[in-house]
């Protein structure tokens, strides 16, 4: 049975497409954002991501277990993020020229070791149906979410918590607004960067892991366009607040459930520009919140790429 | 060197030595990259020798096709053509600071733009097609990359970001305009712009067997090179790339400084695109994002945005790349194997940048351990 909605399918679409193409963004945002706020810039999480999602769907496919592909991939992940912090510890090492670095060597590796691995079928990350309460398909539809949504959303409410109010969190924004300062305090920077750029790709890794066991759901050399580029560009507009960066990850997931949502409804005119929207969104959100006369509100002092 | 005249006379003995130090910092400034790029080799022989290839079979392979034979000498230097204009986007900028890596977007869109002028007016003479195109390449990349100048300078926005947003961007750009609007509707498998005119086909350069883009390529590494190091301008623009502040007080015109030559830059990457399309495909269509931009970052790096190192680093991973398919054949691995020796190189180049001013290998080389 179909009941006919209409048009109120589009935005029922891009509710559920919000939430399904939200969770990376979550994932990989809040990790850079805890990144960021300890004084370092990874960029080369767009790889991190891309291996994440190789190496979690290989390695779910191996041992027929989705988890355990998902502790791969965040694993992973943070073996990234330890290189990226180890080499940055380097005097004269460029944090964002080693991000793009990463970011080639990260998919290049996951290219390399997963060729074998674009055929065969891995378990998926099971969802839960909120949508039990309707009859109508398109609203059951919309709302079958992952776990790994309602996780990042614990997640990124936990992080804002723990940079706010415990001594973990004090560190970390002590050691990205003034190295001096944490310096005086006897706090040791660079171990604090190591292991906050370790959090930040271990959970890029689980934004990876997300893309290829749920949605879209296979591993293929295309299964990331830029996610882990934007979510960087995501936290400058969440203003490093990890629960911003929930709200903007999700208003991402809509712009780009768009596409596909208005193509549901059979508009294929521009499909390519509804494709470019996120891309075109997280633009004019960088273009309307960046400013070169005052430094940007809650910045972390530190930062390479707000300078 | 230019105080050499101002200390004549009593400081002689130190002056020869000052020389001779400049000189070997300049030889380390060359021999420091290429040491990383072995570096670079070793450790992905390293990578080899674990999943059980031969490093040794590797690079004789990537000799024999990349530049064993006058034929691979001909396939490396066509590929080398548009590496070369995609460093140059990266380059340019670099010098004032810039970290720009969406010189894809500009390839992409400049080759689209070449398109665009052969469906409207095929009629016109060849030369006059080929000019026209080259005109409308260079302006729409440079206007793209410009904007991302203009924003960095006008807005602040974060230039490495934006300009791969960009690139995204007009990636889909290009899709929508090569299936929609620019579509010959004879491109039934894959969507393409009308072809171009026959007499707009930009052949070879004579006894080269390449096509001229090669010659524009390193015509545009050299004019580079001279701008930055040799005029007021270029030199306005490395004061702008140490410290925009400092610039300013001192009243350089920073912001035309940063828009003109990340505009330059992506009017060298559009005349990539540009090339691609009339060189090569013959009409323009998906095949123009290759990856050439990306690729150029990497070349930008090991050349250290200097505009005359970038001709034989674009070379080289000319001919890497040139290889893939032979390595792919003959030892069985991905076309991915490229990509991954690509990105150790690209980190240990980084990595030698730590090293610079701490140690010298002219110095090692002589035995000197100070």
């Amino acid at each position: 049975m179909t009941t006919d909605i209409g048009l109120w399918g589009v935005p029922l679409a891009i509710l559920g497409g919000a939430i399904r193409v939200s969770t990376p963004f979550i994932f990989v945002s809040v990790g850079e954002a805890l990144t960021e706020r300890s004084g370092r810039v990874n960029l080369g999480l767009e790889g991190t991501l891309v291996f994440g999602a190789m190496s979690g769907y290989a390695v779910a496919y191996q041992t027929n277990s989705a988890w355990i592909g998902l502790l791969a991939a965040a694993f992973f992940g943070m073996l990234f993020g330890l290189f990226h912090g180890y080499i940055c510890k380097l005097p004269k090492v460029n944090d964002i020229a080693l991000g793009i670095a990463l970011m080639i060597f990260g998919s290049g590796l996951a290219f390399f070791f997963g060729k074998p691995y674009i055929q065969p079928v891995a378990p998926h990350l099971p969802a839960i149906s909120l949508g039990w309460w309707s009859d109508v398909p398109q609203v059951q539809a919309a709302l079958r979410v992952n776990v790994l949504f309602i996780a990042g959303i614990a997640l990124a409410i936990a992080a804002s918590w723990m940079l706010k109010n415990t001594k973990v969190g004090l560190t970390i924004r002590v050691a990205g607004d003034s190295a001096d300062a944490a310096r005086a305090l006897g706090i040791d920077v660079n171990r604090v960067r190591l292991w906050s750029t370790a959090a930040g790709g271990a959970l890029a890794g689980i934004g990876g892991a997300y893309l290829s066991l749920y949605y879209p759901g296979s591993w293929n050399e295309g299964i990331s366009s830029g996610q882990g580029l934007m979510a960087v560009a995501l936290v400058i507009f969440a203003r490093w607040s990890p629960i911003n960066c929930a709200y903007a990850s999700l208003l991402f997931g809509g712009a780009g459930a768009l596409g596909p949502a208005l193509q549901s409804v059979g508009v294929t005119q521009g499909y390519y520009l509804f494709y470019a929207a996120p891309y075109v969104l997280t633009l004019g959100l960088l273009i309307a919140t960046s400013s070169t006369t005052r430094a940007m509100t809650a910045a972390p002092g530190e930062l390479s790429i707000t300078k | 060197m230019t105080t050499e005249a101002g200390l004549a006379g009593p400081a002689a003995g130190t002056i020869k030595a000052e020389t001779a130090e400049t000189l070997g910092r300049k030889l380390d400034a060359i021999l420091l990259p290429l040491v990383a790029l072995i570096v670079g080799m070793l450790i992905f022989s390293i990578f080899l020798l674990f999943l059980g290839k031969s490093p040794i079979e590797f690079f004789q392979i990537v000799y024999k096709a990349g530049f064993g034979t006058p034929f691979s000498w001909t396939n490396t230097l066509a590929r080398a053509a548009p590496l070369l204009l995609a460093a140059l986007c990266v380059a340019l900028p670099a010098r004032l600071g810039l970290v720009i890596i969406g010189g894809e977007g500009a390839i992409v869109l400049g080759g689209v733009a070449a398109g665009a002028v052969a469906t409207f007016a095929p009629g016109l003479p060849g030369f006059l097609g080929i000019i026209l195109m080259g005109i409308a390449a260079a302006i729409v990349g440079g206007a793209w990359i410009g904007a991302i100048g203009a924003l960095r300078h006008l807005r602040g926005v974060n230039e490495t970001i934006s300009s791969l947003l960009m690139a995204y961007i007009a990636i889909a750009l290009m899709n929508h305009l090569v299936e929609g609007p620019l579509r010959d509707p004879a491109s039934l498998n894959k969507p393409s712009t009308a072809p171009l005119p026959d007499a707009w086909r930009i052949g070879e350069i004579p006894g080269v067997g390449v096509h001229w883009g090669l010659a524009v390529g390193i015509v545009g590494c050299i004019v580079c090179w001279l701008l930055i190091e040799r005029t007021t301008w270029g030199f306005a623009a490395r004061i702008v790339g140490g410290n925009v502040k400092a610039a300013q007080i001192q009243g350089l015109p920073a912001g035309l400084l940063i828009i003109g030559f990340t505009a330059l830059g992506g009017a060298f990457a559009g005349l990539a695109g540009m090339f691609e399309v009339a060189a090569v495909h013959g009409s323009a269509n998906a095949s123009l994002a290759a990856g050439y931009g990306y690729t150029g970052i990497l070349i930008a790096f090991l050349a250290r945005h200097n505009g005359l190192a970038i001709i034989p680093a674009a070379v080289v991973f000319a001919g890497f790349e040139a290889s893939s398919g032979l390595i792919q054949r003959r030892l069985d691995l991905p076309d991915a194997t490229i990509l991954v020796l690509e990105g150790i190189v690209f980190i240990t180049i980084l990595l030698s940048d730590a090293l610079q001013d701490k140690v010298s290998i002219v110095k090692l080389l002589k035995g000197d351990r100070t």
